[in-house]
């Protein structure tokens, strides 16, 4: 059958339908109200002014929208609100302690110049983090092929994977070392 | 402009949802749904989630083969020790879908029903001879070869209130081996220029006992060359056969020009993928 590429009819656009979103986002609950056809991205920017989470492509391919969804790295704008209802969600705002100091990460991509303009630095550091929980030393290809996806169209390029070699050389030597953020239950593996 | 939103927690139930309304969609991992909703390809009056469905989830060894729910994120069947022993190919080639985020967000069911003949499932999961496991109005259910899925670009033999359950991936016989291959000239988490999965056997004196070919990426769907497999059974696969597979490639294909290239330079490269993607199973 051939798929519909065409408006519904009797759906009147002025009149959005609301749906009730609870949950929890950097250790906080949250319960929103949104139209059901908004991204987890408008509701992490627009509703809870975490602006952190950057718009960049709007069709997943960029990285600057990743976010930490029950654990695991995705994209917040290929992400429908209604399927985030009940999850548990860390953005780039999370990863510092509660004083304000930074992670591991964050400290690394400071100190090896892991970013130039910006734009793609909070997307870049919550994307190593993600790697770092599940691989807490990765090769050069495991990290190249994990930041993959994570676009830095100044190319700094260089100083990123530093930075984060760098947080996995640190990890080799203390193996219990904190990497940021709360560390959220990852799904099972089937 | 938005739409009703309903997450049923059985199939029954999802499928009366769906079932006689063209405007309501079902919602998976929602990647695909994402993507053309943002573009404004799709303007549903109702998404069904199936997220609360559990008869979709899980992968499994089962007698019969190798059962991976409909709701089975990308990122799940590549790392699945399953999966792993089952088909090495397929946790192979699930490994190397976009990125990380895409794997584990998207679904095998709704990648399936999406429908893009530049994406990778359809492409190993026809090699492999899959099959789909679909659920109808009516408590029906059918069975579809990955294959025979597909009618043009985004389109699928699916109709209304039917939903995919899950695939079956038949076992494979003993000495058979299998491939995936993209060939990606500018990024590696871009769509693929062209791929191609192959699945062979070799009798006890090394001539094809079986064969299997499907590309991706230069279609309206994802296209198995049934000529170059049926030259390819009870011959020996030297290079002159090779060859000759590989031209009678060119000749299956149907690609577009696009900025992944020329039809002309698609047609070449089907061509030269098949032969090493053969090349890499019998040697």
């Amino acid at each position: 059958m051939e798929r519909v590429f065409r408006a519904a009819e009797g759906v009147d656009p002025a009149a959005p339908v609301p749906f009730r979103l609870s949950l929890t986002v950097n250790g906080h609950a949250a319960v929103v109200d949104v139209a059901a056809d908004r991204f987890l991205v408008d509701v992490l920017r627009d509703d809870l002014g975490l602006v952190g989470t950057k718009l960049g492509c709007e069709v997943g391919v960029c990285g600057l929208c990743a976010v930490i969804v029950d654990g695991e790295l995705e994209s917040a704008c290929l992400m429908p609100a209604v399927l985030v209802d009940g999850a548990v969600i860390e953005t780039v705002e999370g990863l510092a302690g509660p004083g304000g100091e930074l992670s591991r990460v964050q400290e690394a991509f400071i100190r090896h110049g892991g970013f130039q303009c910006g734009i793609c630095t909070p997307g870049q550091i919550v994307t190593a983090t993600s790697l770092l929980r599940e691989q807490p030393r990765p090769t050069e290809a495991e990290m190249a092929s994990w930041m993959m996806g994570s676009l830095c169209r100044c190319t700094g390029y260089e100083g990123i994977a530093r930075a984060i070699m760098a947080v996995a050389a640190d990890r080799a030597a203390d193996p219990a070392l904190d990497v940021g953020g709360d560390v959220a239950a990852v799904r099972p593996d089937a | 402009m938005s739409f009703d939103y309903a997450e049923p927690t059985s199939v029954a139930e999802a499928i009366a949802l769906l079932d006689g309304d063209e405007d309501s969609v079902a919602l998976a991992g929602g990647t695909a749904f994402s993507l053309l909703y943002r573009q404004g390809l799709i303007r549903p009056r109702r998404v069904v989630g199936l997220r609360r469905l559990g008869d979709l989830q899980g992968i499994q060894a089962r007698d019969d083969g190798l059962w991976i729910g409909a709701l089975a994120t990308h990122r799940s069947i590549e790392r699945s020790a399953v999966v792993r022993a089952a088909h090495p190919s397929l946790a192979d080639a699930f490994a190397t879908i976009a990125t990380v985020r895409i794997r584990n967000q998207a679904t095998v069911g709704g990648n399936l029903a999406h429908a893009d003949p530049a994406q990778d499932p359809p492409v190993i999961l026809s090699a492999l001879a899959a099959v789909v496991h679909v659920a109808g109005p009516g408590g029906t259910r059918r069975t579809v070869p990955v294959d025979e899925l597909f009618v043009d670009y985004l389109a699928t033999v699916l109709e209304p209130g039917e939903l995919i359950v899950g695939i079956l991936v038949p076992p494979a016989e003993a000495g058979t081996r299998s491939g995936y291959h993209k060939y990606l000239p500018r990024s590696a988490d871009d769509y693929a220029t062209v791929s191609v999965a192959v699945s062979v056997r070799l009798d006890d004196v090394g001539l094809v006992a079986a064969a299997r070919i499907a590309l991706g990426g230069v279609g309206s769907t994802p296209i198995r060359p049934l000529a170059a497999e049926a030259a390819l059974i009870g011959a020996r696969p030297d290079q002159p056969r090779l060859g000759e597979v590989a031209a009678m490639v060119r000749d299956a294909v149907d690609p577009l020009d696009d900025s992944r290239g020329s039809a002309a330079y698609k047609r070449e490269m089907a061509a030269v993928w098949v032969r090493r993607a053969l090349e890499g199973v019998v040697g």
